[in-house]
């Protein structure tokens, strides 16, 4: 079942690419695969039971490299799960949002399609190999999706963008090996490594490892001051590109920290925590202080995920630093940690969408080119004054669930955490002065071209924000599948 | 089923307010359902209140989303649903622009005021604290064409934000005191966090209620509609930070520091804003400062334990000031201006509003037996209760009072001089276009507001008194000896500046300068550092994308350096080996020459493959880069 979710995709991609289909088809084609992965997805998420400590849900388990005790093994738990659900929704809205797009449908709908099938295979891996694997092809897909698709520099900023965090992936690679060798028996699977705990009590090898695999994360999340990728690819990346590279990809990295750095290497993880700590204050604050001096609107909306993926390094930073009463606090900041990664997919999907609507109407994301959007578009200003507020926190929208948990974990574990709060102050400041440049007051030169946002693209952005409400008003559904896996996470942490 | 009333009673205005941002009816149907909608709420607050039903939903781990209407909730709930449809119901004569849409956001605004009167726990109250402030920013924003309406917007909305995130730290400290999110336990965590928790509320609700410095953001805010002003500036959102703090007076209680702070910078408030009111030109101006001066009353009746009185003041000044703001926008709409002397003379052609006003005013001066004289005379009793000092500081802050409402109240009925007339006649018409009229509906609701002011002073009968203090379940302190003084004393202030008006002075005018102030001191420094942070992170960028040239320009002058010392090495092992041959040619010569060069020819070899990996292509370094972890995987392996 969950192997069919993992490859569902890619054999939609055979499907649909192997015959020379007309270019409708083919779109739709995309569209309907995502819904039915989403199907999948759904029907996972009715039949999951939070698995016994050391199991996984939906456990599948084949010999795949048995040399190096490598196996095809995956599974979901309370961290995965939420991921992978909020990378279908996200993949979906790319298949709608691109249902007009007529370049190159056959390449673009088998690169996508692919991508998806590698991002829920990342998040489903339990092997380090194996995610290792998805984990690569992953930069591999987004490098074709940019230099394939793009506009502007898109050839330089995919180079870089592949590059950049293809060395990060070796990083990555290093510090899999070190746990492998660490390990007695060796073995790279990760249910197997967490319970060994090769490198328990700590240690400059244990650092070491920590390091490499932190480096690599670091890279992909991205944070300060590994982040200078990111801006570029997302400003010559499509729309479709983008909304799936904020979204799923940086999810990878933020994902690894609690996945591979909290649960493989805990005593580590609490020995270097306050780094982490401090890594994600900065970035918090840089990514805020960064956007609000930016003129273009993607790269603004990047440089807020920089600071988004920030509150996420903060609180499992904070969620190591390990002292006496203050796990419940620490497991409500590692909850805020994965609900803000899905709440940032989500809304950051949306604006980046919204942006592409800007740039397909009007060939230009200069804010400054812009004014008076309310009047000529208002659907489009409904959709991007609501993605602004969920993305700057506003209660009764997913990012408030995020942001409360994460700060409220944080300082409750370690209470100069708080000074990251100003990062709030500062994105709620700068999205609604973006906003206000955009919609608001006088018609700008760049306004009169701009036609308020069609069907397919109110198909592809307003469920994102709906779902972004539904999380933000009723959490629930989601913290009850994350709860119990930010309580282990913390208790492997504290043993 | 009461708990299903209570979930009902945010959830109507929420969905209905929705529904008309979503779907634009017309403006008839839209005042309809919006007045409508209002009305009902009123009916759901006041059986919700006196049913005493309580819900929760569990929210994040350890922290419930409650609602509840207790205390001062109970009193104030169907205040704010009444007003809210007071203020719809005179909007349209007041507000341009579209009526779905402002109806919708004012519904959506009452019921994030009513989530934060009702809640119970931390998360519930800021889900309502800031989705206030959100609405606030859209409505003061509501004309959107005019850029520096939407800029007031966001100074307001990014000044109470800031005062807001004291709430997100009270959140974090309530879980780490061990005591739980619900407001009714906060004074029970452990005294370092309770501190903490308190500090972070009585931050958050000082902005709210725009309290001494912070209170610039709601001059700003005067940028809005004047029904916006009626609701917000009078009944929620200031009001609601005064509210908080007369919710959470236990956890005050419990710390040493909170209660006295908080009654200062409210009595202070009194007076500076007071000071403020009074140097105002502007009417809508004079009575936003009046707003943070009243409110200074109840902040000052929270931080002395006075509830009973610090509610019913919150409630007589809601009803007061709601019907003072519905007047000065309705007198905007028919004179096309705000200014003190541009409505001199004008407002004589409304009769019946100018008595309304008049009223209004006199209980804003504190004049027997309106409300607020009543009600101030409470928070003043209970203010000397606890400190000479601080009753003196508010009686001066009451006697402010009296002195800006009398400066309305000369505008309202002294006789106007000839060049008095030819100022209001230039003013007519200078800030929106003047209609001449007063809409009926906005004359209802005002007369419904004053009749609630006035009635407010029956709180000074000890029965109707105890009543209220039962069901805000606090004891009351009686009227103090000084009631009838107080009476006096606004009306002497009254006469006096009738008699001597007084000037009005630039600071006062600006609001103490203190958003000018925040401009230079905070907004534009960040500005300046984040202009300075993206040139640092450019550079940055810069420098990483330098580095594959610079491995380039390595890897070449490499290649060249290993080209020249490979190619002369091959040469000279091959002249050497060659001279060697030519040595042993006496000897064995076919055979040995033809190793020798098949030697010398493997080493050319050699060094010729050692040279093609060195192309210079950055990604054929990273493939063997690759290549080389593969390789190394592989003999770690074969080590294990």
């Amino acid at each position: 079942m969950l192997s069919l979710t993992v490859f569902l995709p890619l054999l939609a991609a055979s499907l649909l690419c192997g015959p020379r289909l007309p270019s409708p088809v083919l779109r739709w084609g995309w569209v309907v695969a995502s819904a039915l992965e989403l199907a999948l997805v759904a029907v996972l998420w009715a039949r999951y039971d939070t698995p016994a400590e050391g199991t996984l849900a939906f456990e599948t388990r084949v010999p795949w490299i048995p040399g190096v005790a490598s196996d095809y093994h995956v599974g979901l738990d309370g961290l995965s799960l939420p991921l992978v659900a909020m990378t279908a929704v996200v993949f979906l809205a790319a298949a709608l949002y691109s249902l007009r797009d007529e370049d190159r449908p056959r390449s673009r709908v088998a690169v996508f399609l692919a991508l998806e099938t590698v991002c829920v295979g990342t998040f489903a891996a339990a092997d380090l190999v194996l995610f290792f694997v998805f984990f690569d092809l992953s930069i591999v897909g987004m490098y074709l999706v940019i230099a394939g698709w793009g506009h502007g520099e898109r050839a330089r900023s995919a180079l870089l963008f592949f590059l950049y965090t293809f060395l990060g992936s070796l990083a990555l690679l290093g510090g899999f090996i070190g746990l492998y060798v660490a390990s007695d028996p060796h073995t790279f699977d990760m249910v197997e490594l967490a319970r060994q705990d090769p490198f328990a009590g700590g240690g400059t090898a244990a650092a070491v490892v920590l390091g490499a695999i932190l480096l690599g994360l670091a890279v992909k999340t991205p944070t300060v001051p590994f982040h200078t990728w990111l801006p570029p690819a997302h400003t010559d990346a499509p729309a479709a590109g983008s909304a799936v590279l904020a979204g799923v990809l940086l999810k990878l990295g933020t994902y690894g920290f609690v996945r591979l750095g909290m649960t493989l290497l805990p005593d580590a993880w609490q020995a270097w925590a306050w780094v982490v700590l401090v890594v994600g204050l900065v970035s918090v604050l840089w990514g805020a202080l960064v956007a609000m001096a930016q003129r273009d609107l993607k790269r603004l909306i990047a440089y807020t995920s920089v600071n988004h993926m920030g509150y996420v390094v903060l609180a499992v930073g904070a969620a190591g630093v390990v002292a006496a009463d203050t796990a419940g606090a620490r497991e409500v900041a590692v909850s805020g940690a994965v609900t803000q990664m899905v709440s940032h997919g989500l809304v950051t999907a949306a604006l980046f969408l919204l942006a592409g609507v800007v740039l397909e109407r009007s060939g230009t994301y200069e804010i400054d080119r812009f004014g008076g959007l309310a009047g000529r578009a208002p659907r489009f200003t409904a959709l991007f004054a609501v993605a602004a507020f969920a993305s700057l926190g506003l209660p009764g929208l997913s990012g408030f669930v995020a942001e409360l948990q994460i700060f409220a974990g944080s300082i409750a574990a370690v209470p100069w955490s708080a000074v990251g709060l100003l990062g709030i102050l500062l994105v709620a400041g700068l999205l609604l002065w973006t906003l206000q440049r955009l919609v608001t007051g006088e018609a700008g030169p760049a306004t009169h071209r701009f036609s308020d946002v069609r069907a397919h693209e109110l198909l592809a952005v307003g469920p994102l924000l709906l779902l972004s409400l539904a999380i933000g008003l009723a959490p629930r559904p989601l913290l009850d599948v994350v709860e119990p896996a930010a309580a282990a996470v913390v208790a492997v942490l504290g043993r | 089923m009461t708990d299903a009333l209570l979930w009902a009673l945010p959830v109507l205005p929420a969905v209905v307010g929705g529904l008309l941002l979503l779907v634009p009816i017309r403006h008839p149907h839209a005042v309809v359902v919006g007045v409508g909608t209002a009305v009902l709420s009123t009916t759901l607050a006041v059986v919700a209140g006196t049913s005493g039903a309580e819900v929760a939903v569990p929210f994040v781990a350890g922290a419930d989303l409650g609602l509840a209407l207790r205390g001062p909730g109970v009193l104030l709930a169907p205040a704010v649903t009444a007003v809210t449809a007071l203020a719809l119901l005179a909007a349209p004569d007041q507000v341009r622009g579209s009526a779905a849409r402002f109806h919708g956001l004012m519904l959506l605004f009452c019921a994030a005021a009513l989530v934060t009167v009702a809640a119970t726990t931390l998360p519930a109250l800021l889900l309502g604290w800031e989705v206030m402030g959100a609405m606030s920013y859209a409505l003061i924003g509501f004309r959107w064409r005019d850029p520096h309406r939407v800029e007031s917007g966001l100074t307001a909305f990014v000044a109470t934000r800031g005062a807001d995130l004291g709430l997100y730290v009270a959140t974090g400290a309530a879980l780490a005191g061990g005591a739980g999110t619900a407001l009714d336990d906060l004074a029970a965590a452990s005294p370092g966090w309770r501190s903490v928790v308190a500090a972070g509320l009585v931050v958050a609700a000082l902005g709210k209620s725009a309290q001494l410095v912070l209170a610039f953001w709601l001059a700003r805010a005067m940028a809005g509609p004047a029904p916006v002003s009626a609701l917000l500036h009078s009944a929620a959102m200031v009001a609601l930070g005064g509210y908080l703090l007369l919710r959470v007076e236990p956890l005050l209680a419990a710390t040493s520091w909170a209660g006295p702070t908080v009654a200062w910078v409210g009595a202070l408030s009194t007076v500076l804003l007071g000071l403020v009111a009074l140097g105002q030109r502007d009417l809508k101006q004079l009575l936003a400062a009046s707003t943070s001066a009243q409110l200074g009353f109840v902040v000052l009746a929270a931080g002395v334990g006075g509830v009973v009185a610090g509610t019913t003041h919150l409630l007589a000044h809601a009803a007061t000031k709601a019907a003072l703001f519905l007047v000065a926008g309705a007198w905007l709409a028919a004179h096309g201006t705000k200014q003190l002397a541009g409505l001199r003379g004008a407002v004589r052609r409304h009769r019946g509003l100018r008595v309304l006003a008049s009223l209004a005013l006199l209980s804003l001066a504190g004049v027997p037996p309106l409300s607020l004289w009543a009600t101030k005379d409470l928070v003043l009793a209970a203010a000397f209760a606890r400190s000479p000092a601080l009753g003196v500081v508010a009686v001066l802050g009451a006697a402010l009072s009296a002195a800006y409402a009398g400066v309305v109240l000369r505008v309202l009925w002294a006789p106007v001089t000839d060049a008095e007339a030819r100022e209001a006649s230039r003013l007519r018409g200078s800030e929106e276009p003047a209609s001449g009229r007063v809409g009926p509906s906005t004359a209802v609701a005002v007369a419904v507001l004053i009749v609630a002011a006035a009635l407010g002073g029956l709180v000074a009968v000890p029965a109707v008194g105890e009543t209220v203090a039962g069901v805000v379940g606090a004891s009351a302190t009686g009227p103090g000896p000084l009631a009838a003084a107080s009476g006096v004393l606004a009306l002497a202030v009254v006469a006096a500046v009738w008699a001597r008006p007084p000037g009005s002075w630039a600071r006062a005018r600006a609001w103490g300068g203190v958003e000018a102030a925040v401009r230079g001191g905070l907004v534009a420094p960040t500005l300046r550092l984040a202009d300075a942070a993206a040139r640092v992170d450019e550079g940055l960028a810069r420098t990483v994308r330098a580095v594959p040239a610079v491995v380039h320009r390595l890897a070449a002058t490499v290649a060249a350096g290993e080209r020249s010392v490979l190619e002369a090495a091959v040469d000279r092992a091959a002249g050497g080996t060659v001279r060697v041959a030519q040595v042993a040619r006496r000897g064995d010569e076919r055979r040995v020459h033809g190793a020798v060069l098949a030697v010398a020819g493997a080493a050319r070899r050699a060094g010729e493959a050692a040279r093609r990996p060195q192309t210079g292509q950055l990604h054929q370094y990273y493939v063997q880069a690759v290549a080389l972890v593969a390789l190394g995987t592989v003999l770690l392996l074969v080590a294990r």
